[in-house]
Formats: structure tokens, C-alpha cells, sequence
């Protein structure tokens, strides 16, 4: 039996509710401290408490960190989904399962071993009995380490982080997992052939969720006004702001520099926010498709009016409902053209847990200066999953405010400005803020036809000239948006486009389409829209372009083809959404079957 | 009222604040002539001029419909928002952390407050927001020509709509149910006590919700329409005279009032609202008579009018925040942007 080191996925089947979130993140990040690639995948449904829930891990010595479709080490502790848990062992893989769990073991071809888990708990009597179900995770968390060699130390290590250094429950749990340990190193032959080794992969870097970054980017970002309203997989982008204004922005008379204001509905979040940023606050909602689409109505308003305010939109799969609980790509032709009318979005896409950090603090810039709201599309598995990242980077740039107009600068034009007079020939105008007390300051804001001077107009040439303007600010927009990132290699034949979470999936793909099929790809990874002049000169280059994405009908690929009229028929549209977390797969499998379509083509 | 002259040999119609009436006016109203709405706003403009408001100290904000419009047609030197049909309060919310030393002046409708709008005029009543907040009651849409709104009594016949077979929303009382903290109902017949009650509500702090029965000339002003000018005068019962006396103004009651027929309710600027009984004592700081005596109005179809609620010493919103001094609007980089020192501080943080 040929070892398999550092590079197999793991996935525990439980129940939810039950407490195993705080088993399988000790997991995760036991093995990101001993230095080797990870990721950790939550799949859990939309319930409370009772359905089946799964949790997957990939550990993998060259740093591909995508979500893969099988699992070496299945653990299942869910009597509801052991026999499919059972059957999803690839061949000569392992199946971990609580041997409170009757059922027939169907599989020859894998390694099975029963884990007496109450068992266990039973016998160790420094456990409490009421917390016998709570700590019973921590058993196949020591099973697992026994088998697979995860350190104890790194254990205690990701207990003690979790558990903030409160030494009873980590001591608490800590011994439960070394009590699996000991049961297994005495009772369970190691009959499969995978496992652990320390490696150095993971130095200088951190372990964070997309939620958390953007919250405390949109802290470093100045973020002064923040409404929301309850919303998976976005609430704890929010939360996390409740946690960190306190903690950073701490002065010395107490007082608070902000205010986070849980609305009564994404209406009203919105609205707030948008209040707020005319006033001239740093200004954010954050929200998912459902209250994405309540928002729509004031997102034209403040397109028209031109108010900035931050919107993040953690993508869930929709339409309407849809699994609340599952990721997608699918927002983007939406917030697009969110709102009546004409109207064009500023929106940015991170693509990583450090990027949710930059675009936390960068999209406030960007509103300022365009006067106008910037969308953050991050997604739910972006959002909530624990990610490797770089570790967040202090702001390079001071924070832009754009045109704005104080008393004394009214003083000096004597009274003389239009709130959409575009002197500087960029389409964006000068506005002032309430509280501005120069008694020519003042202006009626509006989403009703208004002239240069926000005076109320019907006249068509006045709104067609407004119109032009919002177009020429949309230009001037490309040079305040982040470019895209480009991946190349010598040799490259065919272009890969892509944006968000699925960047570790596509780079996996690109890889794999090297070494296993001769197809050399550049990858450009688009960070926003309206698109950069760097997107331009990548679409240029290749006759082959396949734009890959987590949505049904290849929404990047229509707004490519709609920019790009004449590279129309080289998109070839990678279109995917199941909800889980993009895997290489998928990517690789749904490039070839593109790319024999161009080449049959040929 | 008077006011003392700011200085000697000052021209006689400027206020304290140094301004003339006409720094009140906005433009001229594109409303129907002898609509309600066009009354309220000239004793707006006579109310902020008789308490000497410095107009830039005023954000103004409306929704969607004729009322909303009204705002352009006063304050031309406040700043304003018109924002979305029945979403104005929320635009008001976040608005006033800019700076919270400037008052919320908002008009709404009952269309945009009592049917689309409802849900963030009780929000924002519960939230106790710093803004007057006037609803100009016709019962009607106006702008979309006629149709009847949530306000409309049971069995009003409007020329393309039929009979109208719903109950109506009572403003007042959605607000004190909300917990308000302002409740007054007038008439935009009743010029006098328009302008005291917009004086009381701005020297409030909290929400002050005015609900102003604002006919609708065009369509709603049938003679036996519950918000018609001739309803209102026939059936309107005052539950005192109010009259606003400013901070540091010496209180002269007139003669024929005598004890026992007069309340003084103090406003948390140090003004006064007195209020003489008329035929009976009404105590407008008892939640339950005044939802007692909406009640008794609407069974006994008058139209009771006065402050029908006030309870101070509440904060208002954005003083529950513990905010800095500074408007939050004039904070710079140094006191938004934590130190580059955290950024360590905040990695070490992670796992």
C-alpha cells in the first residue's frame, strides 16, 4: 500500500445543530498549523437543528485548495445519511463511523472503522454528563489525528483560538480528543493509506472567513453608517462589524466614531444607508439576493441622484428563495443594470479572503470619488467558509473622499456651483453635505428630472444631458476600479475568464489541462466592472476565450459579448450552478467539452 | 407671535436669526390652487420664521405623491431629499447621523404613509427619529388622479373608483400604538393652530407625528367628504387652544384664562405649549385618553384636532449611539481609519 501524503479530502457527515462545526473547524485548522495547504467547505442545509450537514476538507502539499467532488476519509456520525456517506467512499478510501449506528456495512473495497464514540465519552469521567453530547464530536476529532497524524499540540492550538483561551472548555475538549486518540491507538490497525505530514506551506499566512475580512476592511475603510437586515449567508458580514468598530476604532472619551442599525427590512437597510452617504458618511449595507432585490428600487435612485453608499452582496443561489444555504455567481447581470431605466453599476469582485479585506476599505474610495453605489459581490462560499490568506494589508492609499464642497470652499466661489455641473469634464460634480452652512450650500436631492443645478426639469434636452453625463462618470469609472489579475504561462493558446470564489478551481483546472491535455491557458481574473482596458487587450488576444462561472446562463459571458461585440463568437460559456463551492472538475470537464466543440469547429 | 427686534433700528420683518420671511419661501407651488398642502407650507414658512430657524439648521425629506412635492415650495435654503414612495423615513434615518444638530423636517401623504409606506412610518415613530414628521391627509391619490388611499372613509364614492368598502387607517392612532412620542391631528382649515402645532413639534425632539386633514380640491371635496373643507369646518372639535410660547419668553396669560382652564406642557428646547381647555380638561401626556378620545372621534364622526400626545424626556435616535461631538459628517482620516499599528493587531486576531 503505496502512502498518500498531504494530498486526500475529508468529509464528516453529522447532524445539524449538533455541535460539529467546532470539531471540524479544530480539524481544519490543525492541519493549516502544521503547515500544509487546507480549505474547509461548510455544506449545510437550511434548518436549525436535524437535517444532515456535511463538512469537507482538503489537504493538499501543492497548495490546490478547490473543493473536490470525492473523498478519501468519509466520517459519518448521521445515522439519516450513513448509507450514503457509505457509498460516497471513493475505491480503497476509509470510512470512519459511529458504531452507535446500526447499519449494514455494504463496501470490501475501503478501509471501515467503527468509532465507539458514547463510548468513549462515557468512560472518561472528567467529563461532566451533560456535556457528553456536546464534547462527542471531539471523539472522532482524536480517532481522525491517531489515524491520520494530525498533531495534538496544533489541536490544542486550534482549541485554544476557538475557545478564546478559556481553559475549560478547551482542557474540556482537549481531553476528549485525546481519549479518542489513546482508544484508537490501542484498538484501530491503520488499514488505509493516508495521512499527515508537517510541511511549511502555510507560513506568514492566516486563516479567515470573506465576511469577517470585508467587515474589518470596511473598518480600516472608515465605514461610519452601516444598516442591514438579517440575512443568510450575509448577517455575519454585519455581526462582525458589531465585533470590530469597538475594537479598532476605540477612543479615548468613549464615544463612537459610527452607528450599526439593524432595519426593519432590506428597504429600509438600504435607505439608511443611502440617508447616510448623501449626508456624507461612509456608508454600507450588506445583503443576498432576496434583499438584493428589495433593494432595487432605491439602488436606481441612488444611481440617478448620485449618493455613494457600499453595497455587499454575499451571493446565494436564487432565484426567489432558492437554498438560502448554497453559493452562486448568479447576482451579476442583475446588479448589472440594477433598477429601472438606464442604469449602470460599479461593481467589484473579490476573488479571495485578503481581496474581501482591500475591497472592504477600497469600495468607500470608489463611491466617494463616483458619487455613486459600488456593489461588492463576494459569495457564500467566500463569505463563510474558512479560507489560507495572505494577511491583511494596511490601506496603500489615504482614503479618497472625492468632490466635496465645505463652507469655506462655497465662500470662495462666492455661492457659485451646480451639484451636477460637470466642470472637470470627468461626469462626476461637486456636491455638498447637510450641515454645510454657507446659505448657498444647500440643494434638493432628488430621483425626479433635475438640471445641473438639481432644480426639478422635464425638459428633455436637460435629461438627455444628464444622461450623458452618467455615461461619461461610467468611463471615467474604469480608472478607479481595480484591474483584473492575469495568470500566463508560455505557450498559452486559449484564454480562461473568470471572477470571485472560483479562482482556486480554475487555476486547479488550468493545471490539470496542462499536464493532462496539452491545453496551455492564460487565466484573467476580472476584479470589477465597467470592465479595465487590461480585460480588452486579454480579450484581444485569443480566438479561444471560455468564461467560467457559478450561474446557469453564463451571465460574465453576456456582459463580455455585450462590451465586446466583435469577440462575440470566442466566448464559449463555462456555466455551472449547483451551489456547491466550485471544484476543478467541473472547470476542467466543462472547458474540454468547449474546447472540442471550437475544435471540431475548425 | 412677536418677538423682540434683534437691534435697534432693524428693519421690523426680520427674526432673530437676521432673516426675512421670503428666506423661508421656496418656489412657488406647481399644486392645484386651494389645495390644503399649499396652506400647510405657507405656515411651515410663518412657523420657521416665527421661531427664527436658521433654514441650513433644517433637512427637509419627502416621498412620492403631491404632498412629497411640497418641500420645494418652502426652505429653499435647507437642504432636502425627495426620496422614494413611502421609503422617506428611512432615507430620513440614515440622513440625520450626518450631523445631528440639524432637525428632520419631513411631509409625507397617506398614500405614501398609510399604505405603502406603512411599514417604515412605524419604524421610524419607534426609533424615535429627531424630525417633524406632517402627513397632509386627503384620502386620495392626487398625482395618479383620484383613486382612493388607505385613509379614505368607509362608503366615500370617488368618480372612477365606486364605493370605497375598507376602514380607513387612523394616522394618529398607528402612531401612538407605535409608541410616538409626538401625536398631534389638525386641519389645514385651521390655520392658527397649524402653525403652533409645527412649532411644538420642532421644539420636540424626538418624532413628532402631525396628521393634517389637507383637503383635496380637485378630487376629494365633496361636501360630505370626511376630508373635505367643509366636513372639516362643520365637524371639527378642537381639544384646547395651543399656543406656542418660545424659550425665554415670558409666559402672559390672557386675562379669561383662570386656573384650572389652562395646561402648560414645557418642550425640550425650554418652550411652552399652553393649552386652554375648551370643553373639557384633555391631558395630552396619558397614552390611553388619548387613544380613548381618537376613539370616541371616530365613533362619533367628529374631527378632533390639538396635541393629542406628547411624552418628553425620551432620546431620540441618535442619541441612543453615544455619538462624538463632532457631526459625524466632519470626522477626518485620522479619527475614521484605526492606526497602521492595528492592522498587526487585527492579523494576530485571526487564526
Amino acid at each position: 500500500m503505496d502512502k498518500v501524503v498531504n494530498d486526500f479530502s475529508i468529509i464528516v457527515g453529522t447532524k445539524n445543530g449538533s455541535g460539529s462545526s467546532t470539531a471540524n473547524n479544530t480539524i481544519l485548522r490543525a492541519i493549516f498549523k502544521m503547515g500544509i495547504p487546507v480549505s474547509g467547505k461548510n455544506l449545510f442545509p437550511s434548518n436549525i437543528q436535524g437535517l444532515p450537514t456535511w463538512y469537507t476538507i482538503r489537504a493538499n502539499k501543492d497548495g490546490f485548495i478547490a473543493r473536490r467532488e470525492e473523498n478519501e476519509i468519509v466520517v459519518a456520525m448521521n445515522p439519516d445519511s450513513f448509507s450514503r456517506d457509505l457509498a460516497s467512499v471513493v475505491p480503497g478510501g476509509a470510512f470512519f463511523y459511529a458504531d452507535d449506528i446500526k447499519q449494514p456495512i455494504t463496501r470490501a473495497d475501503i478501509a471501515v472503522y467503527p468509532m465507539p464514540v458514547k463510548q468513549v465519552v462515557r468512560d472518561d469521567k472528567s467529563i461532566p454528563s451533560d456535556f457528553r453530547d456536546l464534547v462527542g464530536n471531539m471523539v472522532y476529532v482524536g480517532i481522525l489525528a491517531q489515524l491520520i497524524g494530525i498533531d495534538l499540540d496544533k489541536i490544542q492550538a486550534a482549541l485554544s483560538f476557538h475557545f478564546k483561551g478559556k481553559q475549560k472548555p478547551i482542557d474540556m475538549n482537549l481531553n476528549t480528543v485525546k481519549a479518542g486518540a489513546e482508544w484508537a491507538k490501542t484498538n484501530l490497525p491503520k488499514k488505509d493509506p493516508f495521512s499527515l505530514e508537517p510541511m511549511n506551506k502555510t507560513d506568514g499566512l492566516i486563516m479567515a472567513d470573506g465576511n469577517t475580512a470585508a467587515a474589518i476592511g470596511s473598518v480600516f475603510g472608515g465605514a461610519q453608517f452601516v444598516a442591514w437586515y438579517p440575512i443568510t449567508p450575509a448577517s455575519s458580514l454585519a455581526e462582525a462589524m458589531n465585533d470590530y468598530l469597538p475594537l479598532l476604532r476605540k477612543r479615548e472619551d468613549g464615544k463612537h466614531t459610527y452607528a450599526v442599525l439593524q432595519a426593519e427590512d432590506e428597504l429600509a437597510a438600504i435607505g439608511m444607508a443611502i440617508g447616510a452617504g448623501w449626508s456624507g458618511l461612509r456608508s454600507m449595507t450588506s445583503t443576498s439576493g432576496p434583499g438584493l432585490s428589495l433593494m432595487t428600487e432605491f439602488a436606481g435612485l441612488a444611481y440617478y441622484a448620485e449618493v455613494p453608499v457600499v453595497v455587499w452582496d454575499v451571493q446565494r443561489i436564487g432565484p426567489s428563495t432558492g437554498l438560502p444555504t448554497r453559493t452562486s455567481q448568479a447576482d451579476l447581470t442583475f446588479v448589472n443594470s440594477m433598477g429601472h431605466g438606464d442604469t449602470q453599476s460599479v461593481i467589484l469582485l473579490p476573488g479571495s479572503v485578503d481581496e474581501c479585506f482591500e475591497f472592504g476599505w477600497r469600495a468607500f474610495d470608489i463611491a466617494e470619488q463616483l458619487q455613486s453605489p459600488v456593489f461588492v459581490l463576494s459569495d457564500l462560499d467566500m463569505g463563510m467558509n474558512q479560507w489560507m490568506s495572505k494577511p491583511f494589508q494596511y490601506p496603500d492609499t489615504p482614503m479618497q473622499r472625492g468632490k466635496v464642497l465645505s463652507d469655506k470652499d462655497l465662500e470662495e466661489l462666492k455661492g457659485n456651483w451646480g451639484r451636477y455641473l460637470d466642470k472637470d469634464g470627468d461626469g462626476i460634480a461637486y456636491r455638498t453635505l447637510p450641515g454645510n452652512r454657507h446659505p448657498m450650500s444647500s440643494y434638493f436631492m432628488r430621483g425626479t428630472g433635475h438640471d445641473e443645478y438639481a432644480r426639478y426639469s422635464e425638459d428633455s434636452s436637460v435629461w438627455l444631458k444628464n444622461m450623458d453625463r452618467l455615461k461619461r462618470k461610467y468611463e471615467t469609472a474604469r480608472k478607479y476600479v481595480p484591474a483584473p489579475l492575469l495568470y500566463t504561462q508560455p505557450g498559452a493558446t486559449i484564454g480562461v475568464i473568470g471572477f470571485g470564489s472560483t479562482e482556486a478551481a480554475i487555476l486547479e483546472a488550468i493545471h490539470q489541462l496542462e499536464t493532462e491535455h496539452d491545453i496551455k491557458a492564460d487565466f484573467l481574473r476580472v476584479r470589477a466592472l465597467p470592465f479595465t482596458q487590461d480585460v480588452t487587450a486579454f480579450v484581444n488576444k485569443y480566438d479561444q476565450i471560455l468564461v467560467v462561472e457559478q450561474n446557469r446562463d453564463g451571465q460574465l459571458k453576456q456582459l463580455l459579448t455585450i462590451e465586446y461585440p466583435d469577440q462575440a463568437a470566442n466566448f464559449k460559456s463555462v456555466a455551472f450552478g449547483d451551489g456547491m463551492p466550485a471544484s476543478a472538475r467541473w472547470v476542467r470537464d466543462g472547458i474540454l467539452a468547449k474546447y472540442a466543440q471550437l475544435a471540431e469547429q475548425r | 407671535m412677536t418677538q423682540p427686534l434683534p437691534m435697534a433700528g432693524a428693519a421690523a420683518n426680520i427674526n432673530l436669526a437676521g432673516l426675512a420671511k421670503n428666506d423661508y419661501r421656496g418656489n412657488p407651488s406647481t399644486l392645484c390652487q386651494g389645495c390644503g398642502h399649499n396652506s400647510i407650507s405657507n405656515q411651515i414658512v410663518s412657523a420657521m420664521y416665527e421661531l427664527n430657524v436658521v433654514p441650513e439648521n433644517v433637512i427637509k425629506f419627502s416621498g412620492i405623491g403631491c404632498s412629497s412635492k411640497s418641500p420645494t415650495y418652502f426652505l429653499n435654503r435647507s437642504f432636502g431629499f425627495n426620496s422614494l414612495h413611502g421609503r422617506m423615513p428611512s432615507i430620513a434615518t440614515g440622513s440625520l447621523f450626518g450631523d445631528r444638530t440639524l432637525k428632520g423636517l419631513a411631509v409625507s401623504g397617506d398614500g405614501d404613509t398609510a399604505s405603502i409606506g406603512m411599514g417604515q412610518f412605524k419604524h421610524v415613530i419607534r426609533r424615535n427619529v429627531n424630525m417633524v414628521y406632517i402627513v397632509e391627509n386627503n384620502g386620495v391619490y392626487g398625482l395618479t388622479k383620484g383613486q382612493f388611499s388607505a385613509t379614505a372613509e368607509r362608503g366615500l364614492s370617488l368618480k372612477k373608483q365606486g364605493a370605497n368598502q375598507y376602514m380607513p387607517v387612523d394616522i394618529c392612532m398607528e402612531a401612538l400604538v407605535s409608541n410616538a412620542t409626538f401625536v398631534a391631528r389638525s386641519f389645514a382649515g385651521n390655520a392658527k393652530q397649524v402653525k403652533e402645532l409645527i412649532k411644538a413639534a420642532m421644539s420636540h425632539n424626538g418624532i413628532a407625528v402631525l396628521d393634517i386633514i389637507s383637503p383635496c380640491v380637485t378630487f376629494n371635496n365633496q361636501e360630505n367628504a370626511y376630508h373635505s373643507y367643509a366636513w372639516g369646518k362643520d365637524h371639527e372639535e378642537p381639544l384646547h387652544d395651543i399656543t406656542y410660547i418660545a424659550p425665554r419668553n415670558e409666559i402672559i396669560l390672557e386675562e379669561e384664562m383662570k386656573e384650572g382652564e389652562i395646561r402648560e406642557v414645557s418642550l425640550h428646547d425650554g418652550s411652552v405649549v399652553i393649552l386652554k381647555n375648551l370643553e373639557k380638561d384633555y391631558n395630552p401626556t396619558d397614552r390611553f385618553e388619548a387613544l380613548r378620545v381618537l376613539a370616541e372621534a371616530q365613533q362619533n364622526n367628529w374631527l378632533a384636532t390639538g396635541l393629542i400626545y406628547i411624552e418628553t424626556g425620551k432620546p431620540s435616535l441618535t442619541e441612543m449611539y453615544n455619538l462624538v461631538d463632532t457631526p459625524l459628517n466632519r470626522l477626518q482620516e485620522a479619527d475614521l481609519r484605526p492606526a497602521p499599528a492595528m492592522i498587526d493587531k487585527v492579523n494576530a486576531l485571526m487564526f
